[in-house]
């Protein structure tokens, strides 16, 4: 019994997610359903920006409301670049995202410079000011951005029932971006020093951690896939305003999918994001209209936050432990 | 230069209001360490009960308060006794921030349900009224606005600094753990004092609803200023904040009048950014921290 | 016992308001010395502390370390270079295991970053360095699980994986049991032995008295006395300090 746990625990995992990958892959040509593979779609999307997220709100404990502004910074750098060139195949849209993430990051990490003076509620606030920085930015330079009025870029000429199949791979590719990210700093001296300064970041610099690299390189991690998701969905919508480009409902949302799968771990934020998400969209499809979704939007949250702060996954995993130690 | 004069006293008295606002979250701040991200919204709640008052029977915004307020201080209350005070102790500061933004999330979803989404300003007889003194504009809602600020924040300082409940929250601000061994009720001071915060915020918003026009989710664009008014202040200072937001509103309203009206919410947080680069405790943390 | 000192302090100054913690504070740590830093509460032991590796920033005075001038101290180099600290209330990464916090403590700079979570390296030394403390057992625990006992342990092994020139303890016997001080004192003496410096402040004065050879004492921010721990229990001026005269 305990030789077969113990392979499980060796193999396990790894099988468990190459059978879940191949899902992933499968999912968009077995439905048949556009709508199907548009939740799809934003499923990945949030699962993405949650893990991304996790890597400076969980792993170092720096939880930034500012994430919304970079997500919206790789939509404008999208679409402004695409206004006036033809999308040819479609697919070169695609091909511009790498430097924008990296170019969004370069400018994250004087931004994550000053405000990480600063630590966690305190930070909490300048990042959420950071990002109405931003979103007011984007609505008076009206040159650069088109203000309320929006920016368009071309539609993607896909044929239209498997429209979303090319948005819905890059997702995917964006989400196992993340992964890896979060997997390399998990298993990296980076992830390591993270969780000192989580812990007790005086005291971390106090026996030579370099803090500071340590932060900003997360932070700068966690942009590139968060300017990227924000390329890729600008493609998708061919068309953004500042007030949905930069949302703070977005920056809530990453927040509520990592708390509620589990802060500082691998999959805790995808599992969040599989909850939420899905649900999400179908509450703004049911209730849209009458934004009723806004409530139960709040209601969840504040349920997670009460019964389960530390997330679904840290929470089952005490559970197994203390059975464990009874057995 | 009358035009840069005419703007420091628009400034001025927009800072009036901005410290009425802002004082409701430094109170709630300084009582409990929570930075309550639904201030913007419940002086948005405030402002639509305000004017649902004046349209449907014709209550004076002014007088509104008296109705309103002990409507918000009891939901207010009730946040923080139902939704805050369980938290998890290790990171109920950050906790409590994402709750109070969820707190946020329902009254505006709250809002748009019953009132929806189109913008609207709360007009009695006198809100175009002004008086010309010395030659210069000003506006006899934004004056008497000021003038509620004044008295409102008044009542908070004699309250907190002549009265037991006040001792009690000072002494709760200062040393919960030294206060709660002297007999001090903390949790319920601190329902009390959040319920206070946002008693303020009924003020607040009737003044807010006759001077811009609100919709549900303008409570985000009051956010962002409070936040800067709040940090700049110092966090949990009510001296620090009134200063701030009379430094805010004037350069916002400078900016406005000689730049552009566009920027001038930018000036809020150029000042902030400049704040955090010289001094991260705010202009006045260091000496007026929980001196409230 | 001879050539320059380890640690140079000179007319180190600290206010805070209008209050002078530390006033003009200036003294040396020889080589391979246990060296006691003693005074009544109050006296500016922990603030010194504070400004010597960086914690704090000082208002005036001067740091030389090992032959060079610390012109601004800052907690992570000079731990880097040799300089490394406990503190009063012992501090340790309650989420990393025991064999972790060792590899933290390792002083590796931004370059590191990418290396592994644990290097082969680090695991070796930190494993023979929790032998030499005992607790090897605990290797896989999260360092949350350990007593306080344990946690002064730990917090005091980590910083070995820097190969320190200068250790300073802050109280490292306070709030422990009577074993517990007689584990630490036989770890400082052996440490010393292999070359490490100590500078210690400590309240329990048998124990100053048995380990620490110089011993300095401050009172009101200033050295009121400096020499080897009988000759200055008998100074009238350190009687008068300690009974408050």
């Amino acid at each position: 019994m305990r030789r077969r746990l113990g392979r499980y625990r060796r193999y396990g995992p790894g099988l468990a997610g190459l059978a879940g990958l191949a899902a992933l892959v499968v999912f968009p040509l077995a439905v048949s359903a556009p709508w199907l593979v548009t939740v799809g779609l934003f499923t990945l999307m949030y699962a993405a920006l949650a893990s991304a997220w996790n890597l400076v709100g969980g792993y170092a404990g720096y939880p930034s409301l500012g994430h919304a502004a970079f997500f919206g910074m790789g939509a404008y750098a999208e679409a402004i670049w695409w206004t006036h060139r033809t999308a040819g195949s479609g697919y070169g849209p695609f091909w511009t995202l790498p430097p924008i993430g990296l170019a969004v990051a370069a400018v994250a990490v004087p931004v994550a410079w000053i405000a990480m003076r600063t630590r966690t509620d305190v930070f909490a606030i300048v990042t959420i000011t950071f990002l109405f920085v931003v979103q007011t930015l984007a609505f008076n330079l009206r040159g650069l951005t088109g203000g309320a009025q929006g920016v368009a870029m071309p539609v993607a000429p896909f044929t239209p029932a498997t429209f979303e199949r090319p948005f819905y791979y890059a997702m995917l590719a964006l989400l196992l971006l993340a992964l890896a990210m979060s997997y390399g700093v998990l298993h990296s001296r980076l992830g390591l020093a993270l969780t000192a300064v989580r812990g007790d970041e005086d005291k971390a610099r106090s026996v030579g951690v370099p803090v500071g690299a340590a932060k900003l390189t997360a932070f700068a991690l966690s942009v590139v896939v968060t300017a990227m998701a924000g390329g890729v969905w600008a493609y998708y919508l061919s068309f953004i305003y500042p007030q949905f480009a930069i949302d703070p409902l977005l920056s809530i949302g990453m927040v509520l999918m990592v708390f509620l799968g589990g802060r500082g771990t691998l999959w805790g934020p995808v599992l969040g994001a599989f909850v939420v998400a899905p649900a999400q969209q179908y509450l703004a499809y049911r209730f849209g209209a009458s934004q009723l979704y806004l409530l139960a939007y709040a209601a969840l949250f504040v349920v997670v936050m009460l019964v389960m702060p530390r997330g679904a996954l840290p929470t089952l995993r005490d559970r197994i432990r203390r059975a464990e130690a009874r057995a | 230069m009358h035009e840069a004069v005419q703007a420091v006293i628009l400034g001025v008295l927009t800072g009036g209001v901005y410290a009425l606002m802002a004082s409701g979250q430094t109170l709630i701040f300084g009582v409990m360490k929570v930075v309550n991200l639904a201030q913007g919204a419940l002086v948005i709640l405030a402002a639509f009960l305000s004017h649902s008052l004046f349209t449907a029977w014709g209550v004076d915004p002014f007088l509104s308060v008296l109705i309103i307020a002990p409507l918000m201080f009891a939901l207010g209350a009730a946040v923080q006794w139902l939704l805050l005070r369980p938290l998890h102790q290790d990171d109920a500061a950050l906790l409590s921030l994402l709750v109070t933004f969820a707190v946020a999330l329902g009254i505006e979803g709250a809002l748009t349900v019953v009132y929806h989404t189109d913008y609207r300003t709360t007009r009695p007889a006198y809100v175009d009224r002004s008086w010309r003194i010395a030659g210069y504009q000003v506006g006899e809602v934004r004056l008497a606005a000021f003038a509620l600020s004044l008295i409102t924040l008044g009542g908070l300082w004699m309250l907190l600094s002549r009265t037991r409940f006040g001792r009690s929250v000072r002494a709760t601000v200062q040393n919960p753990v030294a206060a709660r061994l002297l007999g001090v009720e903390t949790a319920r001071v601190a329902a009390l004092g959040f319920g206070l915060g946002a008693a303020t915020a009924a003020a607040a918003g009737a003044v807010y609803g006759m001077v811009y026009s609100f919709n549900p989710n303008s409570h985000y664009d009051l956010i962002s200023r409070l936040l800067s008014v709040v940090i700049l202040g110092g966090l949990g200072s009510l001296g620090g904040t009134v200063v701030a937001a009379l430094v805010m509103g004037v350069a916002s309203s400078l900016v406005g009048a000689l730049a552009s009206p566009v920027w001038s919410d930018f000036s809020f947080f150029v000042v902030l950014l400049a704040v955090l680069l010289l001094r991260p405790q705010g202009l006045f943390g260091a000496r007026l921290r929980g001196a409230l | 016992m001879s050539g320059p000192p380890l640690l140079e302090v000179r007319a180190l100054t600290k206010r805070f308001g209008g209050v002078t913690a530390v006033d003009g504070c200036s003294f040396a740590v020889r080589r391979s010395t246990i060296t006691g830093l003693i005074g009544p509460n109050g006296s500016g032991k922990t603030t010194v502390f504070n400004l010597v590796t960086g914690h704090l920033p000082a208002d005036s005075g001067q740091l030389v370390f090992d032959g060079r001038p610390v012109t601004r101290p800052d907690p992570g180099r000079l731990y880097r270079r040799g300089l490394s600290r406990t503190f009063q209330q012992p501090r340790v990464f309650g989420e990393l295991t025991v064999l972790e916090n060792m590899s933290a403590a390792a002083g590796h700079d931004w370059r590191a970053l990418a290396g592994r979570r644990l290097s082969a390296r680090d695991a070796a030394r930190g494993d023979a360095l929790l032998a030499e403390f005992g607790l090897s057992g605990h290797r896989d625990t999260p360092a949350a699980e350990l007593s306080y006992g344990q946690r002064k342990l730990l917090e005091f092994a980590a910083l070995l994986m820097s190969e320190p020139a200068l250790v300073l303890l802050d109280e490292p016997t306070a709030g422990v049991s009577p074993a517990m001080v007689a584990t630490i004192e036989r770890h400082v003496r052996a440490r010393n032995t292999s070359g490490t410096t100590f500078l210690l402040v400590e309240h329990d004065m048998g124990l100053v008295m048995r380990l620490c050879d110089p011993v300095i004492v401050l009172d009101g921010g200033t050295v009121i006395a400096e020499g080897p721990p009988d000759d200055v229990r008998s100074r009238p001026r350190v009687l008068d300090a300690y009974l408050g005269g």
